[in-house]
C-alpha cells in the first residue's frame, strides 16, 4: 500500500538539512547516508550521495529523473552471482 | 466496418464492446466516452452515423492515450526506470517481477518457461 498523500513524501530531515546547507553554500560534496527510505526531492538534484546498502556505501549521483524515487532504489542490497552449473550471470554492480 | 485510431476495426458488436478492441480503452473508458457523447452503448457500431464516429474519434484524440501513443509512453516509462539505474529498472532488465513478488516459486509470467536444472532436488520425481 502506498503512503497516505496527507502526510506528504517522507524526507529524512537531517539529510534534507545537510542538502540545504550545501545548496546555500553552492557546495558539492558526497553525503554519506543510511536514509535509504528518504524520498528524493528536487533540491537533491545534482548532488552525490553515498547510500548504504547494508555492506558499503554506493555512490548515487542524483539526476532530475530520479525525483520522487527513494535513495535506496539506487543502492542494490543483493548481489546475484548466478546459479551453479550455469554460465555465470553478469555480477551485480556491488 | 468503421475505423478508429488507425488500424483498429470494431465490428457488428454493440459500440460499447467494439471500442474496447482499441488498446487503451477498456469497459470503463468505453462507457465513459459514450456517456459523455450521449450515444446509446447498446447500438451496433455499424448503425452509428459518420458524425457520431467523428465525435468518438475526436474525444479519443483529445483525452485518451490509445494504441501507438500509449504503447510508446509505457515503453518510455520503463526506459526511464532503466536509465536512472533504479531497482525497478534493474528488475525490468533482468525480466524478473518488478513489484517485490517472490521468485523462489511462481513468477513464471516474467521468467518464461521453466529451465530445469539436472541434479536439483525434485527433478527425479518429475522424471518418473
Amino acid at each position: 500500500m502506498s503512503r497516505s498523500a496527507k502526510k506528504g513524501p517522507y524526507v529524512d530531515e537531517k539529510l534534507f538539512r545537510k542538502v540545504s546547507k550545501l545548496n546555500e553554500n553552492r557546495a558539492k560534496q558526497p553525503i554519506r547516508t543510511w536514509a535509504r527510505a528518504c524520498t528524493i526531492t528536487p533540491e537533491f538534484v545534482g548532488h552525490t550521495f553515498e547510500v548504504h546498502n547494508g555492506n558499503k556505501f554506493l555512490r548515487v549521483f542524483v539526476q532530475e529523473d530520479m525525483v520522487g524515487h527513494k535513495l535506496g532504489e539506487f543502492s542494490p542490497t543483493r548481489t546475484f552471482r548466478g546459479h551453479s552449473g550455469r554460465k555465470a550471470a553478469t555480477p551485480g554492480a556491488a | 466496418m468503421p475505423r478508429i485510431s488507425g488500424v483498429d476495426i470494431p465490428a457488428d458488436k454493440p459500440i460499447w464492446v467494439s471500442l474496447t478492441y482499441l488498446f487503451g480503452v477498456g469497459r470503463t473508458n468505453s462507457r465513459a466516452i459514450l456517456k459523455e457523447l450521449n450515444i446509446d452503448p447498446q447500438r451496433r457500431a455499424k448503425e452509428l452515423s459518420e458524425d457520431e464516429l467523428a465525435k468518438i474519434i475526436g474525444i479519443l484524440d483529445r483525452s485518451y492515450p490509445v494504441e501507438g501513443a500509449l504503447r510508446r509512453s509505457i515503453q518510455q516509462n520503463i526506459a526511464r526506470l532503466r536509465d536512472i539505474g533504479s531497482y525497478r529498472g534493474l528488475r525490468h532488465r533482468r525480466s524478473l517481477p518488478v513489484r517485490g513478488q517472490r521468485t523462489r516459486s511462481n513468477a513464471r509470467t516474467r521468467k518464461g518457461p521453466r529451465k530445469t536444472v539436472a541434479g536439483k532436488k525434485g527433478v527425479k520425481e518429475l522424471g518418473k
